[in-house]
């Protein structure tokens, strides 16, 4: 069983939790588990082609799985995926607050 | 036993204005912080550059690039979706070779970068702070859509943002070091780990591993209403990344504080988050050299403390986009 933690623009699609769990042996597995059990995040993780959406970014433990083996990748006991959205960065440290 | 005979420019160079003095910054060994003997971690200091950030390179190449295509001459206004260090170095180069520049950015920007901003005579424009870059990045295209006098470098999608580092910054480490077994860099715009990436590739093959670290954002400002509105800079090319690995604000920020602790080095927070990636490479390797960019000084970082606190006393450490 791997734990997935949901951003915030995807909670809603998962009745408002910040993570949940979903086993399978592979990244693909996973997603396609909680896609199962969560209808509404189908659509925003995957491609109609069934890879993962351009602007979802997926996380082994800390690890973009797209640079690894993608939906490929092994997913271990215990292990977490994070999803998070692709956004702008600079790379040149603002900072900005929201606070 | 005294340190082994370092081989090196006895000073940076001789130029003939500071926009020509970009570049050509140290390359300095980190002993304390690598994990083994036969693996040796490599700072190169782009903080050292004129106005402190690894962006002058970027900004001098895009505005030279333009110049050399005949797409600006003096006196158009450059416009540019920018929360800071790339603002700051357009800012410095554009009043040396006479272009006024306007900057858009969040109006959530500390009091340092606005007054950098506009010591170097950058007229600001505000996007909404809530949508952080995305939001600077689509207002400036916006903008540059309505009026075409504006010319945007735009280091998203501008070729001439790697082609500063494949041109500079990755010769200069080549100069110095014969093999690199890791190069790591932040992943913002993708222009240093595309650029330095191809080049030591190119020159050392597999040999070399990429290596990205990217800022885990907090919670409050992964505030995009859909996934659709994401964002992937243009230039970046995810198979030229060995590795890309995220970094939370506070390990970045224990790490900027490792920085100056352990090696007495002041950086900014990205520089922080680079440096616990290339230590945690470093422990994966029997051997070679590690070579990590410090992007920027922690000079525009004071007001907030991170040097001086301790980190859970930090605000608004989540809703802060440190890098």
């Amino acid at each position: 069983m791997a734990t997935i933690k949901i951003p915030p623009v995807l909670r809603p699609s998962v009745g408002g939790e910040k993570e949940v769990s979903a086993s399978g042996e592979n990244v693909g597995a996973v997603l396609r588990e909680l896609a199962k059990a969560h209808p509404a995040t189908e659509a925003q993780l995957f491609s109609s082609d069934g890879e993962l959406n351009r602007y979802v970014n997926v996380y082994l433990n800390d690890e973009d799985v797209r640079v690894l083996e993608g939906l490929g990748t092994a997913v271990s006991e215990g292990d977490t995926l994070v999803i998070l959205p692709a956004m702008a960065g600079g790379g040149e440290g603002p900072p900005a607050s929201t606070g | 036993m005294g340190a082994p005979y370092l081989e090196n420019k006895p000073c940076g160079g001789r130029y003939g204005d500071l926009v020509a003095a970009i570049g050509n910054t140290p390359l300095v060994e980190l002993k304390r912080l690598s994990p083994k003997p036969g693996v040796r971690i490599w700072a190169k200091l782009e903080s050292h550059n004129p106005t402190g950030s690894v962006k002058d390179r970027v900004a001098r190449a895009m505005i030279e690039d333009a110049e050399a295509r005949g797409a600006i001459s003096p006196g158009q206004t450059i416009l540019e979706p920018t929360s800071g260090n790339t603002g700051i170095s357009l800012g410095m180069i554009c009043s040396r070779k006479g272009y006024p520049l306007k900057v858009v950015m969040p109006d959530n920007v500390t009091r340092e970068r606005t007054q950098l901003l506009e010591m170097y005579g950058a007229q600001i424009v505000y996007s909404e702070g809530a949508k952080g870059s995305n939001g600077a990045v689509e207002l400036a295209l916006e903008m540059a859509g309505a009026d075409a006098t504006y010319y945007m470098p735009y280091q998203y999608g501008n070729e001439a943002n790697p082609r500063a580092h494949y041109e500079g910054t990755a010769v200069e480490i080549l100069e110095e070091l014969d093999e690199v077994a890791a190069f790591v860099a932040g992943l913002g715009t993708g222009g240093t780990l595309m650029g330095n990436g191809r080049r030591l590739k190119e020159v050392l093959g597999d040999a070399v591993k990429v290596v990205a670290a990217e800022p885990m954002q907090g919670e409050p400002v992964q505030g995009l209403r859909s996934l659709d509105d994401g964002f992937i800079p243009p230039i970046i090319d995810l198979s030229l990344l060995d590795r890309k690995i995220f970094v939370t604000n506070r390990d970045a920020i224990l790490w900027t504080r490792k920085l100056l602790d352990d090696e007495g080095l002041f950086a900014g927070v990205s520089s922080g988050a680079i440096a616990r990636v290339a230590v945690r490479i470093a422990g994966e390797l029997d051997e070679g050299n590690v070579v990590f960019m410090v992007c920027d000084d922690g000079w525009r970082y004071l007001s907030s403390g991170i040097y001086t606190r301790p980190v859970d006393e930090i605000e608004n450490l989540d809703s802060t986009v440190w890098w």
